[in-house]
């Protein structure tokens, strides 16, 4: 197990590097220097070669690129460009309010998810099954960002049930705050629901088919216990999409967080595009994707200590 | 046994043997006429043809123009008269704009399938018949994008090449290249170990002629089933990217573009806001839904 582990930590070392290179790369495909684009043409060369050498600009691409990355594995990734604060600060506030929605999105999308999934195996051909066949195939089609605008429409617009957007003030009691979390927590976890579901069901669907099972109630077992037992063996391939879908819902709310306004690292990246900031954009996209792949790491873990025929 | 009889008995087995053998239906057939019992993927590719039909003839099932506005008419309701979908904030007709808006957004969504079907589907299947250094070159580097979730790398490419249809089209086929390379790696490494494959390179079929007669047609039918299932991704994510304001421009009219800029008119016509929303989710819904049609129809073990 250890053996494993060691060499999977070993593995995805590479794979960050090539993460950091492509972060790295995707911002200089692009002609022009970063400085460049910010500064009014009528800006005097020496003030633009001071600026230049005040963000490091002014180096060798893969010195850039060498300092970047030592400075990143510090938690150092300079100065926003637009506003010459560190980046850092701003990247672990946004962070924090998006690990909050796709926390708690992921509790009830995933718990949704395998309840009806299961639910839908357990009476395979019947109407629960179908049901729940149509639910997830709507879930997985749906635009998020769509359902986002018709909930505020229907929750905050044609009823004045829950706040339409932002976060509420940190004076609020905590009962308004947690309003404005149900929009938001909600619309993201209609996708994780309909994706774990589909996998769930048809996991558990060729468990059941198999010898084992049937042993098992013959030997008399009731249902639950049997329940368990499938469970136990449905468990790797589902807990590696949740890994994967946690991760999406980490990289992927920007378009959920530019509906509600919610100020996560989804907004900061948005910002980030708009304002042309380089280095807020390189750090955010940098840490979402490290964070996507030692979320892997982890699943590949954690599915190896659960089914041991993994470790091999 | 009389001689009568063996004289019938070879008759019959004379007969037989000239007969043309009885049609035994082959794969594509059966899988034709399998989806032909399948109502449900028959009314989703029936609605999906309308969509089609209506955007590619959008000058000829409304008599306004796409970008032509009123102020008089700004956003009224559905069923007004002469606007039965009502109008959007500059007073443009919904209805035209959703037939136009069909044309990018089914384009946005299926041509960056389309490239990285070409691209992802060459590598994957390199990689799987090569094997060795190249095989394990390709999937390395693909490792590297998957680490990135699909929407970040797609906003990323998108928000730095700057905004554009033909950008967004660029990032998204970017993205799915990679799990485009996986799938036909996958199956082409599976299909190469097939004992026929493994006899017609024995018996000295060259190499080319191998991949034409024996591994294409083997991994080309789960490829494309794969490749039609990331289509209804491709239209919510490229909508999604000119929801951002990174993917079409305005005033050209997109679904996901108009969702945006009604997004501020939920306020005063909620239903009208939604609508371009509601187009987005119907065609994806449907290519869903169509995808796991052709892909049950064609699986084997699943009709046995």
């Amino acid at each position: 197990m250890l053996v494993f582990a060691a060499r999977r930590i070993l593995q995805a070392i590479p794979i960050l590097l090539g993460v950091s290179l492509v972060v790295f790369g995707l911002v200089h495909i692009v002609p022009g220097n970063p400085i460049d684009m910010l500064m009014p043409p009528e800006a005097s060369p020496e003030v633009i070669a001071q600026m230049k050498a005040a963000f490091g600009f002014d180096k060798p691409l893969y010195m850039q690129y060498l300092l970047w990355l030592l400075r990143a594995l510090h938690g150092d990734f300079g100065l926003s460009v637009f506003n010459a604060s560190p980046v850092w600060g701003q990247l672990v506030i946004a962070l924090g309010n998006t690990f909050i929605l796709a926390i708690l999105a992921a509790m009830l999308g995933f718990s949704l998810g395998i309840a009806c999934g299961l639910t839908a195996a357990l009476y395979h051909g019947r109407w629960p099954d179908k049901l729940f066949s149509a639910i997830s195939t709507t879930g997985v089609s749906l635009p998020h960002y769509w359902c986002a605008i018709v909930l505020v429409m229907f929750c905050a617009v044609l009823h004045d049930w829950l706040p339409a957007q932002g976060m509420g003030d940190d004076s609020l009691p905590l009962y308004d705050r947690l309003q404005y979390l149900v929009l938001p927590v909600v619309t993201l976890s209609l996708i994780p629901m309909g994706v774990i579901g589909r996998l769930v069901r048809a996991t558990v669907l060729e468990i059941i088919g198999m010898e084992f099972v049937g042993a098992l109630t013959a030997k008399g077992l009731t249902r639950w216990p049997v329940i368990r037992h499938i469970g136990k063996n449905a468990a790797p391939p589902v807990l590696a999409l949740m890994g994967l879908q946690f991760g999406y819902l980490l990289g992927g709310s920007i378009l959920v967080e530019t509906v509600f306004n919610w100020p996560g690292s989804g907004n900061l990246l948005n910002l980030a595009i708009f304002r042309r900031d380089i280095p807020v954009l390189q750090a955010t996209i940098l840490v979402l994707a490290s964070f996507f792949v030692v979320l892997n790491l982890l699943v590949d873990i954690a599915q190896a200590a659960i089914d041991p025929r993994i470790r091999r | 046994m009389s001689d009568a009889t063996i004289d019938f008995v070879r008759r019959e087995l004379l007969a037989q043997a000239d007969a043309p053998a009885a049609p035994t239906p082959g794969y594509w057939q059966s899988v034709r006429q399998r989806l032909a019992r399948d109502p449900v993927t028959i009314a989703v590719s029936l609605v999906l043809l309308a969509i089609v039909v209506i955007s590619l003839g959008a000058p000829l099932v409304t008599h306004y123009d796409p970008y032509a506005g009123s102020v008089l008419a700004r956003l009224k309701p559905i069923g007004t008269p002469g606007h039965w979908l009502g109008t959007d904030e500059t007073g443009r007709d919904l209805w035209t704009r959703l037939c136009y808006g069909g044309r990018l957004s089914l384009l946005a969504g299926i041509l960056p399938v389309t490239i990285s079907l070409l691209i992802g589907g060459f590598l994957g299947i390199l990689a799987g018949y090569a094997g060795g250094l190249v095989g394990t070159l390709i999937m390395r580097t693909m490792d590297v994008f998957y680490a990135f979730p699909s929407i970040l790398l797609a906003i990323a490419i998108c928000g730095l090449l700057g905004n554009g249809l033909s950008n967004s089209i660029l990032a998204l086929a970017v993205v799915f290249i990679p799990p485009m390379v996986r799938i036909s790696e996958t199956v082409t490494t599976q299909a190469r170990q097939l004992d026929f494959v493994e006899a017609a390179r024995a018996s000295g079929t060259t190499t080319l002629q191998v991949i034409r007669y024996h591994v294409l047609a083997n991994v080309l039918g789960p490829i494309l089933v794969y490749a039609t299932s990331l289509i209804s991704v491709s239209i919510i994510l490229s909508a999604g990217l000119s929801f951002l304001g990174l993917g079409v421009t305005p005033p050209r009219a997109e679904w996901g573009l108009m969702l945006n800029s009604l997004r501020q008119a939920i306020y005063v016509q909620p239903y009208v806001a939604a609508l371009p929303g509601l187009m987005i989710f119907m065609t994806s819904m449907c290519f869903n839904l169509m995808s796991d049609g052709v892909r049950s129809a064609m699986d084997v073990k699943l009709n046995k």
